[in-house]
C-alpha cells in the first residue's frame, strides 16, 4: 500500500504524495535548527509535509529527532529556522498556541495525566473546544450539562478507536504500558488537530500491538483526513504505514524520500541501518 | 438514551461529594442542637466560628496545594486581607445595616473581593516561579501584608471615614470611633459571626471548591499540576488556570478571614503570621493533598483537639505532636498508606458500613 504512493518534488525543500501537490503543505519547515550551548543538535532542517500524508522521521539515537519535535511544539524556541503551518509562521506562539493551531503530539517517555481517569485525560484535550465559562461550571447551569455530555460522549466515540471505552474511568497512570502510549495518542486526537506528532508510539509494544497500531495510524489518517509525521525505530513498522521519510543523523537531514529509495540509499545503510546490525 | 447519558454524567460528577456535604450537615445540626440545649462550654462554643473558618481555610488551600500543585505559604495573609476589610466593612454598615446576618454575609463578600484583588498581586510570581522559590515568595507576601496590617489606622467621625499611616494623621473629630489601630489591629468589633454564618460559608465553600475540581476547569488544574508541558500540548493555558486557581483560593481564604475576625471584639494582624499559614498548611497535609473531604476532619479535629486536651495540660502538646505524625504517616506514607487503605476495606468496612473512613485509617495502623 505505501510502496504504491509516488512522492512530487515541491518547488524548493521536500517530497509530498502525488495526491496532495497542488494543495497547500500542512507543514513547511525551512532551514530549522537550534543549538545547546555550543551543540548543534538539529541544523538547518528542511521538511514538507502533505496534508493526508504519513511521514517517518527515522535515524539513530541522539540524533535529534525528539528535538525536531519539541521545535514544532515550541518546547523549545527555534533559533533558527521558520515553520509554516498550514501556511501561517507559528513564530512567536508557545506550546499551547500551537497545539490550537493545529498540531498535537505524544511523547517518547510517556507524558499522561496520571491521577486523572482515561477519560478525563480525553477530555483535557477537548478543553480547549469547550466553551462554559468557571461560574457556570460551579452552578452546574445547563451549559455545563450539555458540553460535559458531548464531551463525554466524544471522549468514548475516540477511546473506540483503540477499543479503549471500557477503560474510561480507570485511573490513567495505572493502565498497563501499551495502553498508555495509545491513551497519547487519542488525548492528542481530541485536540482536533491537523498534524498528529508520533514519538515512538511503538516503542515497549509486543508485535501483535504493533500491527494493530499500523492499522490504526493509517485508519486515524483516513478518518480525520489529517497528516501524520511519526519517529519510530520499528523498521517494519516505518517502511510499511510511511509514505515519506526523512532520516536525520547527528542533526542533519541525510536523506530524504519513499521508503524504496530509503532502504536503497547508501548513506542511510551507513549511518543507520549498517550501524544497526553492528550492535546486534 | 440521551436521558441515560445525562443520569450517568450526573452520578459522575456527584460521585464521593454526596458524603462529604452529608458529614457537614450532620456535624452542623449536631453541634447547633447542643448549642441551643446549652450543652457545649462557653470555651467550647466559642470554637464553633473558628473551625468553621479554619476549614474554609484548608479547603481553599488545598485547591492551590493538592489540586493545583503549588506550594504557598502566605494563605493567612489573604486571611487577614479579609478580616480587615470584613471588620471594617461592618463596622462603616453597622448604622445602614442593622441586619447582623446580611451584614456579616457583605462583609465576607467585601472580604473576598479585596482579598482576591490582593492575590492579583502575588499571582504574578505564580507564574513565573515554581516549588521552593514560590514558597519562599508567598511566605514574603504573607510577612508584607502582616507588616502593612500593623501601620493601618482607620477612623470613623461625623466628617466621614479616615484614613491613615499613623495615629496622629488621623484628624478624627470629637465623638469619633478608632475602627482599626495600627498594632492594636482592628478594634471595637461587633461579635456578629455564628455557627450558622460559619455553616453557610463552608457550604459555599464546598460548592465552590468541590464543582470546580470536577468541571472543566478543575481537570485542567488538574492536568497542569500532573505534567505541565503535556497539558500545554494540548493546548491548555498555564497562566488563565493558574489564576483561576490561585484567586478562587484567596477570595474564600478573604471571607473565612472576615467570618473568623468578627468572632471577636478585637482582631491583632499578628493572629494571621506565618504560624497560621503553617497551621492551615499542616490541615492540607494530614488530611491528604487534593483529599477536600481530608481537609475538613483535619481542620476541625485539629482546631478543637488542643482545647479538648485542656485538662491534660502537661501533655497536651506531646499528644498534638503524636496525633499529627501518626496521622501524617498513615495518610501520606506511601508504603503505610495502602497497607491502611488495604487494613480498612477488609477488615473494617464490611463491618462498619457507615463510619468514616478517616477512623479506619488511623486504626490500619
Ligand atoms: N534540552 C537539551 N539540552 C541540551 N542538549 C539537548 C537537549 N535536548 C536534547 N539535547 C541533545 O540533542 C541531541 C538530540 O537528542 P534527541 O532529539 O532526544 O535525539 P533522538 O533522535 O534520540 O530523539 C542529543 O545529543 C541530546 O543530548
Ligand atoms: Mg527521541
Amino acid at each position: 500500500m505505501a510502496s504504491k504512493t509516488k512522492l512530487v518534488p515541491t518547488p524548493s525543500i521536500g517530497l509530498i504524495p502525488e495526491r496532495d501537490a497542488g494543495k497547500r503543505p500542512i507543514l513547511e519547515c525551512i532551514g530549522l535548527g537550534i543549538t545547546f550551548g555550543g551543540l548543534k543538535a538539529v541544523e538547518d532542517f528542511n521538511l514538507i509535509i502533505g496534508r493526508t500524508e504519513i511521514a517517518g522521521l527515522i535515524g539513530p539515537n541522539g540524533a535529534g529527532k525528539t528535538t525536531v519535535f519539541n521545535l514544532l511544539t515550541k518546547v523549545y524556541q527555534p533559533t533558527h529556522g521558520t515553520i509554516l503551518l498550514d501556511g501561517k509562521d507559528t513564530h512567536g506562539m508557545d506550546t499551547a498556541h500551537v497545539n490550537r493551531a493545529g498540531i498535537a503530539r505524544t511523547f517518547q517517555n510517556i507524558r499522561l495525566f496520571p491521577s486523572l481517569t482515561v477519560e478525563e485525560n480525553v477530555a483535557v484535550g477537548m478543553d480547549t473546544q469547550m466553551k462554559y465559562n468557571m461560574v457556570n461550571g460551579i452552578l452546574r447551569l445547563k451549559n455545563f450539562w450539555k458540553e460535559e455530555k458531548m464531551v463525554h460522549e466524544r471522549c468514548l466515540e475516540l477511546l473506540s478507536i483503540f477499543h479503549m471505552e471500557h477503560l474510561a474511568n480507570v485511573k490513567a497512570g495505572s493502565l498497563p504500558y501499551g495502553a498508555q502510549r495509545r491513551l497519547e495518542i487519542v488525548r492528542a486526537l481530541a485536540t482536533c488537530p491537523s498534524l498528529l506528532l508520533l514519538d515512538e508510539p511503538a516503542a515497549g509494544m509486543n508485535p501483535s500491538e504493533t500491527a494493530e497500531l499500523m492499522e490504526n495510524i493509517r485508519k486515524i489518517r483516513d478518518t480525520f483526513h489529517i497528516a501524520v509525521l511519526l519517529i519510530e525505530h520499528d523498521m517494519n513498522l516505518v517502511m510499511e504505514v510511511c509514505e515519506g521519510i526523512c532520516v536525520l543523523n547527528f542533526g542533519r537531514i541525510i536523506a530524504k524520500g519513499t521508503p524504496e529509495d530509503i532502504q536503497a540509499n547508501p548513506a542511510v545503510i551507513e549511518a543507520y541501518l549498517g550501524k544497526k546490525k553492528e550492535e546486534a | 438514551m440521551a436521558d441515560k447519558m445525562k443520569k450517568l454524567n450526573f452520578k459522575k460528577f456527584l460521585k464521593g461529594n454526596a458524603l462529604t456535604y452529608l458529614m457537614v450537615i450532620v456535624a452542623y445540626v449536631i453541634l447547633f442542637v447542643m448549642q441551643t440545649l446549652g450543652l457545649l462550654s462557653n470555651s467550647l462554643s466559642g470554637f464553633l466560628v473558628p473551625i468553621c473558618a479554619y476549614v474554609v481555610m484548608a479547603v481553599s488551600l488545598n485547591l492551590t496545594v493538592g489540586i493545583m500543585g503549588e506550594l504557598s505559604l502566605g494563605h493567612a495573609g489573604f486571611m487577614s486581607v479579609g478580616a480587615y476589610t470584613g471588620a471594617v466593612c461592618s463596622a462603616l454598615l453597622a448604622d445602614l445595616i442593622p441586619f447582623a446576618p446580611l451584614r456579616l454575609a457583605i462583609a465576607m463578600v467585601g472580604g473576598g473581593i479585596l482579598a482576591g484583588l490582593v492575590s492579583l498581586i502575588v499571582v504574578v510570581p505564580v507564574l513565573r516561579l515554581r516549588g521552593d522559590y514560590l514558597a519562599i515568595v508567598t511566605l514574603a507576601f504573607g510577612e508584607i501584608i502582616r507588616n502593612i496590617m500593623q501601620v493601618i489606622y482607620i477612623g470613623k467621625d461625623a466628617n466621614g471615614v479616615h484614613f491613615a499611616m499613623s495615629e496622629g494623621a488621623l484628624n478624627m473629630a470629637e465623638g469619633g470611633k478608632m475602627i482599626v489601630r495600627g498594632p492594636m489591629g482592628v478594634v471595637g468589633i461587633q461579635k456578629i459571626s455564628t455557627l450558622t454564618m460559619g455553616f453557610i460559608l463552608v457550604m459555599i465553600t464546598l460548592v465552590v471548591v468541590l464543582n470546580l475540581i470536577r468541571s472543566r476547569q478543575g481537570r485542567a488544574i488538574m492536568a497542569m499540576r500532573d505534567n505541565r508541558i503535556a497539558a500545554e500540548s494540548v493546548g491548555i493555558s498555564i497562566a488563565k488556570y493558574k489564576i483561576m486557581a490561585f484567586v478562587t483560593s484567596a477570595v474564600l481564604a478573604g471571607a473565612a478571614g472576615a467570618l473568623y475576625a468578627m468572632n471577636f471584639s478585637s482582631i491583632l494582624s499578628k493572629k494571621f503570621d506565618f504560624n497560621t499559614s503553617i497551621l492551615v498548611l499542616v490541615f492540607v497535609v494530614l488530611g491528604g493533598m487534593g483529599n477536600i473531604r481530608g481537609s475538613i476532619i483535619a481542620a476541625a479535629a485539629l482546631t478543637i483537639l488542643p482545647e479538648l486536651l485542656r485538662e491534660y495540660a502537661d501533655y497536651r502538646m506531646l499528644v498534638y505532636a503524636i496525633v499529627l505524625i501518626v496521622v501524617m504517616l498513615v495518610t501520606n506514607n506511601p508504603k503505610i498508606k495502602p497497607m491502611a487503605t488495604k487494613f480498612w476495606e477488609e477488615k473494617i468496612a464490611p463491618k462498619l458500613p457507615k463510619k468514616k473512613a478517616k477512623e479506619g485509617v488511623v486504626n490500619g495502623k
